[in-house]
């Protein structure tokens, strides 16, 4: 096997009572010394895999392997595991210092080590004299380091982090998602990252994996989720876009809005339908005449770095424009774009 | 102004059911069993036949407030792991709606030498015992009587206790039970300290039960109390030991004081 995967479930479901499963049938690997995370609304199991690798759950059905060895049964106790909680979960009875020398005092580690690695785990965190306070006189922002601390002073393969930046104000939260990347690269070590936003995932992540339902979507880097989404729920929450329907004409060629478009899909039936999503990015405002599609601006939002227009073409279909020109309310313009712009998705079920 | 008005109704409890018998028992204690102003009963209270009840008086309170919390803790604790908690805990409190004597009396009948205790030991062979009476059945009919006192604050600090700080031990290679001793308890201190107040401070000044359960074997300043004011008439004396209960009373309340956590250490 490859010894470079540290962690794998094998076809794992968990569920609750007689609910429906919370995890439904998941399989994946992932390996040592990269950055996962996990995307996905809220509800749809990313907690629940954060547990299961840390062993506060159990899975009802498959199994779960630590480099090759089956994990199932073994406690969280016993794990090569720590984890940065989503409300970080420090103690309010132990200072800095002992939250983060907890795991240490544990391993029955000599008083002189403790001191050493503690001190250094702060530092690693810009938490350095510290030491000393209690848990409620520090910020969100410092509690979140204090956590981050405690967690990778006691050296674990994989280190899980659960929301950790939800909490925190805008400007902090980009700054952490710097200072994170930025360990994980020194630490070396796996991360498995939670979160609900993905253009914290999109910055942050080697890999992505998509969650719904209990059922992983898609996974890939950043890039390949945010340019080649495998299905309409992807490619809607990874960012804004215009999602239509469309029939697949031929190899190369997609019908939608009642005109037929040179694309770069293949491999579909003949006269499939489709999902077809283009990135607002990837439309260029132009004349009527020059223009593949006709829009009427619908409205105008002015976004900072670009305008953001929302247009209709004749059939009612919605298409979210972001261009730096401008262009009137009511006027009729033309859409141009790529054959490459083009992303034809199989059409997921039940929609 | 409004503000003062609505606190006299409060300002006037407090005086007429809390200053005034305390000052008034203070009052008492200063007369002799004649009616003379003295501070013979002071002097009384240090010879070694009180001083051995006061000291009976704490050990059984101790042993009393022991067994409750060794029992308590872990009800609280499974309590709070149940299903139907609260109504567990309704059933847990019931029994404190009922009368004290009634629930002595049926002690009585339970532990008498024709009771239904003894009727099961009968059966299974180990014959009659002697329950009344004895320093254990006063113990366990105390601990029966007092152990809602001691569940209830335990238990309400065990359901505050936030889940993930347990995970977060348990993430850091502690066992259940280093969890437990470095995290559940000192967590949940504050609650066993309330409990203890709770139970402590009533059975240093149980009398009826004494009476009753233990057939005067026990004699606690509870005791002496009442027998000072119902039977030898020394009203004095009694006030004396219940100005030292109080004493006593308040120093536990002060030592075992609510301290919270964020108050700097
Ligand atoms: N102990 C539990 N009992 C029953 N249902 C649960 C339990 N824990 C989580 N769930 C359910 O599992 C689903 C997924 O939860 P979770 O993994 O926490 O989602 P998220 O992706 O927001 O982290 C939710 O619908 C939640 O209600
Ligand atoms: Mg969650």
């Amino acid at each position: 096997m490859d010894d470079r995967v540290i962690i794998r479930f094998n076809h794992v479901t968990k569920q609750y009572d007689n609910d429906l499963p919370v995890l439904d049938d998941v399989s994946f690997e992932m390996e040592r010394g990269k950055f996962y995370t996990l995307l996905g609304p809220s509800g749809c199991g990313k907690t629940t895999i954060l547990r299961l690798i840390a062993g506060f759950i159990e899975p009802t059905k498959g199994d779960i392997y630590f480099h090759g060895k089956r994990m199932n049964n073994v406690p969280a106790n016993k794990r090569q595991v720590n984890t940065v909680f989503q409300d970080y979960a420090l103690f309010p009875h132990l200072n800095v210092f002992e939250n983060v020398a907890f795991g240490l005092r544990i391993k029955k580690i000599g008083k002189e080590d403790i001191e050493r690695k503690v001190k250094e785990a702060l530092r690693f965190v810009n938490l350095e004299g510290y030491e000393q306070r209690a848990i409620h006189e520090m910020s969100g922002g410092q509690r979140q380091r204090v956590a981050i601390a405690r967690a990778i002073v006691n050296e674990p393969d994989v280190l899980l982090l659960d929301e950790p930046l939800s909490a925190l104000d805008l400007k902090l939260r980009t700054e952490m998602q710097y200072e994170l990347r930025e360990l994980q690269r020194r630490l070396g070590i796996t991360f498995i990252f939670v979160t609900h936003d993905q253009e914290e995932a999109l910055a942050m992540s080697d890999e992505i994996f998509v969650l719904n339902k209990g059922k992983i979507e898609q996974r890939g880097t950043p890039k390949d989720i945010y340019d080649e989404p495998v299905n309409r729920f992807v490619a809607d929450f990874i960012g804004e876009s215009n999602i239509i329907t469309g029939t697949m004409i031929d190899d190369f060629v997609v019908e939608f809005a009642n005109q037929q478009f040179a694309c770069i899909d293949r491999g579909f039936a003949k006269n499939e339908r489709v999902d077809i999503v283009i990135r607002p990015e990837d439309l260029e405002l132009t004349t009527v005449e020059r223009g593949k599609l006709r829009v009427r601006v619908d409205s105008v939002l002015f976004r900072g770095v670009h305008y953001e227009l929302c247009c209709y073409d004749t059939y009612g279909n919605e298409w979210l424009v972001h261009s730096t020109k401008k262009a009137d309310i009511g006027e009729e313009i033309g859409l141009h774009f790529e054959p490459e712009a083009i992303h034809v998705m199989k059409r997921s079920g039940g929609e | 102004m409004r503000r003062y008005a609505y606190a006299i109704p409060y300002w006037l409890w407090i005086g007429l059911f809390v200053v005034a018998p305390i000052i008034l028992i203070i009052y008492y204690s200063f007369f002799d069993i004649e009616g003379h102003f003295s501070l013979v009963n002071y002097e009384t209270f240090f010879t070694p036949v009180y001083l051995r009840m006061t000291v009976n008086s704490f050990w059984y309170a101790f042993l009393i407030t022991a067994c409750s919390l060794l029992i308590a803790y872990p009800t609280a604790y499974l309590l709070t792991k149940t299903k139907h908690k609260q109504l567990w805990l309704l059933l847990i409190i019931l029994p404190t709606w009922v009368n004290l004597l009634l629930k002595a009396y049926a002690f009585l009948g339970l532990f008498g030498t024709y009771g239904a205790v003894n009727a099961l030991f009968e059966a299974i062979g180990i014959g009659t015992k002697q329950l009344l009476f004895t320093d254990f059945s006063f113990v366990f009919v105390s601990v029966y009587i007092f152990i809602p006192f001691m569940i209830l604050p335990i238990f309400n600090a065990l359901e505050k206790l936030n889940p993930s700080l347990i995970d977060a031990a348990r993430d850091l290679g502690a066992s259940e039970w280093t969890t437990f001793r470095r995290v559940i308890f000192p967590l949940t201190l504050d609650g066993v300290k309330a409990g203890c107040q709770a139970v402590f401070i009533p059975s240093l000044s149980l009398f009826m039960l004494t009476r009753l359960i233990a057939g005067n074997r026990v004699i606690t300043l509870g005791t002496a109390v009442e027998q000072h004011f119902l039977v030898t008439q020394n009203w004095g004396m009694g006030a004396t030991i219940a100005v030292f209960l109080m004493i006593a009373m308040a120093s536990i309340m002060a030592l075992t004081g609510n301290k919270k956590w964020g108050v700097r250490q």
